[in-house]
């Protein structure tokens, strides 16, 4: 069963819809039995860092979480501060991540007159071949919406988005663990295969 | 690479969509959800969903209609229309939506604006003001789909709603609302400076030129238009129609 993790940040309802599309069924939950028995987990998520992480101790999800991607090593996704959870730290907060990926978040340079949040579709440059990006029409682009960024290139990068020439990191893979910046369930086709990828080719 | 959000506004009100010349003498345009699935077919980069029924002021935002629209679209939608507090917002989003838009609501209570922001963040929050000059040549908010001025200053108080911690403005142009005769330029240059925000410009548009020279002249960080998305050609006639992407490319390149 893939579940899309609830813990009270973001828009559940549409990734639920996109998979409905793609043919998949799956189960928004906070449940912990649940997400012991998932074979799959997205972590999603729309809001602050710290929250983010606050609400994951509240539900006393993380050592769950660890288990499944860590141990068990089943995929797992984050998408938009789901992914920025999985990294170690980030500028809009103090608490620490966690730490799936080596990476670390920062703002974005307004001095470069770009205005934030990056509220737009990208372009994006693929860094490292991934199954996630099989069957991808040219042209690939994903909605972006962020204040926070991943900073340099750690080594788990495999997508480069553009944002007016200013490029990012915006999704890393690490093996079985998956993280993207931007939201494929608000990505029409491109977002749709990318979805598809994880859940029937991860 | 220069990309730019281009979007389909829609209005909805008894059961239908409308459009309106000037933010009055509304023309019903078809069933919402029908045009719906016709954008999300043509890939378009997002579309505002305003709600423009009035209603008793404490009824809540039309649920169905929000939860058909979101399982139809597979992009970003903002939602707009009656919003007053935050088990609504939370609502709203849980049904598929990502970005609500807040116009009177975000004038008479801007504490309201800040909670909902530290609620649901930034990007969530987006902050509508409908603009209309003066005699004198000054730019005024209006509330209540245009009837009522409040006479505060635009730039003001977008600067107050960026302090607060909005994560984009929705900028309509009463005066240039329908007429298809380009961008309020002066208006759009006005607020880009006055603030580092999203600014998405509405009113006026009838070609990709104008959707190009408000982004060029005006700063615009996107463009959203309601008759050239829904009409066609000299006479008007309701056709739901999209640039396609290689159009798109070529004005923003």
């Amino acid at each position: 069963m893939i579940i899309i993790l609830d813990y009270g940040l973001g828009n559940l309802g549409s990734i639920q819809n996109m998979l409905k599309k793609v043919g998949k069924r799956s189960v928004i939950s906070s449940d912990k039995d649940e997400i012991l028995s998932a074979s799959k987990i997205i972590l999603p998520g729309v809001g602050a860092f710290d929250t983010g992480i606050n609400n994951l101790r509240k539900l006393d999800l993380i050592e769950i979480l660890n288990y499944k991607a860590l141990t068990e090593k089943i995929p797992v996704m984050g998408i938009c501060l789901g992914m920025q959870l999985m990294c170690n730290s980030s500028a809009e907060g103090t608490s620490k991540g966690l730490s799936w990926f080596k990476a670390d978040l920062v703002r974005f340079e307004t001095q470069m007159g770009l205005r934030v949040p990056h509220m737009n579709w990208s372009y994006t440059k693929i860094l490292k071949e991934s199954k996630l990006f099989e069957n991808m029409p040219d042209g690939m682009k994903f909605y972006h919406v962020h204040s926070y960024h991943i900073a340099n290139k750690p080594s788990e990068s495999i997508l480069e988005s553009d944002y007016h020439g200013y490029k990012f990191v915006s999704a890393l893979q690490n093996d079985n663990i998956l993280g993207v910046q931007f939201h494929p369930e608000k990505s029409h086709k491109f977002g749709m295969i990318l979805l598809d990828n994880f859940v029937n080719k991860i | 690479m220069q990309n730019f959000r281009v979007i389909p506004l829609l209005l909805y009100r008894n059961m239908g969509l409308y459009k309106s010349i000037k933010f009055d003498n509304y023309t019903y345009i078809g069933d919402p959800i029908n045009a719906v699935k016709i954008f999300n077919d043509k890939e378009v980069d997002e579309i505002i969903f305003l709600d423009i029924e009035s209603k008793e002021v404490d009824s809540d935002p039309n649920y169905e209609i929000i939860k058909e629209i979101a399982t139809e679209c597979f992009m970003p939608i903002c939602y707009g229309g009656r919003i007053s507090n935050i088990k609504q917002i939370t609502k709203i989003l849980s049904l598929g939506i990502e970005k609500v838009s807040i116009n009177k609501k975000a004038i008479t209570d801007p504490k309201f604006i800040k909670s909902a922001v530290e609620e649901f963040g930034s990007s969530t929050i987006v902050v509508s003001i409908d603009v209309k000059k003066n005699f004198w040549g000054k730019y005024e908010i209006y509330t209540d789909n245009g009837k009522r001025n409040t006479k505060i200053d635009p730039f003001s108080f977008a600067r107050e709603m960026e302090k607060i911690g909005v994560g984009e403005i929705l900028l309509n142009s009463i005066d240039k609302d329908g007429t298809m005769s380009g961008y309020d330029i002066e208006l759009i240059t006005k607020l880009t400076s006055s603030i580092n925000l999203p600014v998405v410009a509405c009113g006026g548009a009838s070609n990709i030129y104008d959707l190009k020279n408000a982004i060029n002249k005006g700063n615009a960080s996107a463009v959203a238009a309601a008759s050239m998305f829904v009409y066609y050609g000299k006479h008007k006639a309701v056709l739901i129609n999209y640039p396609n992407q290689l159009e798109l490319k070529s004005i923003f390149l």
